[in-house]
């Protein structure tokens, strides 16, 4: 099918992905700010998330899905147009573009390179048996979800893994959150279009927002 | 003024190539920079050398043959400007000036700044144009088009086809090219009918004549010597999602 075979339609899919993946980082951001609201609020998310039983594992199916999609034509793209472009300028200058922009497939693979170890390391949680869920003792008869994050980013090289990563998803999303409104022609005027200031910010505040979770822990400000 | 040119020279396509410095003396204000070049390539042929192969043709910024990336413009610093639009009042006494030509892998380097753009035409070709019966010419006013898409139309018909868009590209794309053809023609009664086929042909012709992707970058614009905006890629990339929505003559 042209669809995905096509330009166009590549970057069609990669902005509806990459959009469907901003869904899903709202909603893990919001939940993962719970832990602020204290250890109860943190543990009663995740009972919610086990409570929803094969339903998780539909929604990991489409996770996958979106991913595979997305990472495929991204990385397809990228070397499509490095073979276009196979001899640089003595003199290269840009005049408009962003680092964020320009770094997409990177701090791309940096987020791929973080959702293992993450998987690994909350999921799976087996990075760190020692301070996992599944090790501490019960709460209320449900997993100290809440001790395992404490626990887990008072350790810097954790705290530091997931800041940089956290780095790297606000670049993605800078450009993507602002990408996205041209890929799917809605944009009408120039690159000046309001919603590309709105994305650009929406980017800043995500990134703010999640780089807080593990610094603030960090620096034992929350406890 | 006295000033320093970094010239890229190839003797052919198949030749490696290098920068090669020359120097430009006694250069006026007032030459264009094509002009200060054919006084740096009358010093070459008097003594001897070959002189510098550029491309030309009209010298008055309607054509898109001057391609030539300047310090790392195509074009060179001037907004909106034409390599043969550009004067040397823009530069000052004792500067470097680099001087390379259109670097993408559609656009084959023939010799020295002279690129092959073939693959432009291949676009066009794909679907840039609409099918008519030849005959008498229509009444001027018989087709009633509103003043605004008018507008719009010439806009996007401002495209000279010079290709500055693709040498400033990181991705090499030749998607704001393209997009001003589908725009224009899709904006037009005239193109309404062939809209369809023509976005599918002219966006596959992109690919398989080598350019890149489009990743929204818009250095084609900042680069466009006519100002052709990228909100015709939007357009463009609407019209490709309208292929996807069935019509009465698809069932
Ligand atoms: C939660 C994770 C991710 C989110 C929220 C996300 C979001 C986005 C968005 C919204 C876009 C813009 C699409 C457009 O240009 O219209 C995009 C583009 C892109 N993404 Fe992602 N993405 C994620 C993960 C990844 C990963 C793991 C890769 C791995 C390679 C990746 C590679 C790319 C590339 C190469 C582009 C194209 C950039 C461009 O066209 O300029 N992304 N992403
Ligand atoms: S020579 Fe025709 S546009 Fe410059």
């Amino acid at each position: 099918m042209n669809l995905f075979k096509s330009t166009v339609g590549r970057k069609i899919l990669m902005a509806v992905t990459g959009l469907m993946l901003v869904g899903f980082i709202t909603v893990h951001l919001l939940g993962n700010l719970s832990v602020f609201a204290g250890a109860d609020a943190i543990n009663a998310y995740a009972k919610h998330l086990h409570d929803l039983g094969p339903l998780v594992w539909v929604f990991r199916l489409v996770m996958l899905l979106l991913f595979a999609v997305h990472i495929t034509f991204g990385v397809q793209l990228y070397l499509e147009n490095r073979a276009a472009t196979p001899d640089n300028y003595a003199i290269q200058k840009t005049l408009v573009t962003t680092f964020s922009a320009k770094t997409m497939v990177f701090t791309g693979l940096i987020i791929l390179a973080f959702l293992l170890y993450h998987l690994l390391h909350f999921t799976v949680q087996i990075t760190n048996p020692e301070i996992s869920a599944q090790n501490l003792p019960l709460v209320d008869g449900h997993l100290d979800v809440f001790t395992m994050v404490t626990l887990s980013f008072q350790k810097v090289f954790i705290s530091l893994v997931y800041i940089v990563a956290m780095i790297a998803l606000t670049l993605h999303i800078f450009h993507g959150l602002s990408s996205w409104v041209q890929t799917l022609g809605l944009s009408t005027g120039s690159s000046q279009d309001k919603v590309t200031y709105i994305g650009k910010i929406v980017a800043i505040a995500y990134g703010l927002a999640y780089i807080a979770i593990p610094l603030l822990l960090l620096a034992r400000i929350v406890k | 003024m006295d000033l320093t040119l970094h010239v890229w020279r190839q003797k052919g396509p198949q030749d490696k190539g290098k920068l090669e410095t020359y120097p430009a003396k006694n250069v006026s204000p007032d030459m264009s920079f094509l002009e200060m070049l054919d006084e740096v390539n009358d010093g070459l042929i008097k003594s001897g050398k070959d002189p510098i192969a550029f491309d030309h043709d009209c010298r008055e910024g309607i054509c898109g043959m001057c391609s030539q990336v300047i310090n790392g413009r195509p074009h060179g610093k001037q907004e909106k400007t034409t390599v043969c639009q550009l004067h040397m009042r823009q530069y000052n006494d004792g500067d470097e000036i680099f001087i390379e030509p259109w670097r993408a892998k559609a656009f084959p380097i023939q010799k020295d700044l002279i690129v092959d753009r073939s693959s432009l035409d291949v676009i066009m070709q794909a679907g840039g144009y609409t099918s008519c019966h030849t005959g008498g010419v229509d009444d001027a006013n018989a087709m009633l088009i509103p003043k605004p898409t008018a507008d719009y139309a010439m806009d996007a018909a401002e495209c000279i086809g010079c290709g500055a868009c693709i040498a400033a590209c990181p991705n090499s794309s030749a998607m704001l090219f393209t997009s001003a053809k589908v725009a224009q023609l899709a904006a037009l009664p005239q193109g309404k009918p062939e809209a369809r086929k023509r976005v599918l042909a002219m966006t596959q012709a992109i690919l398989d004549e080598g350019f890149g992707n489009c990743t929204n970058h818009y250095e084609c614009e900042a680069a466009c010597p006519k100002g052709i905006s990228v909100k015709f890629i939007a357009k463009l990339n609407r019209e490709y999602l309208k292929t996807m929505i069935p019509t009465s003559t698809d069932a």
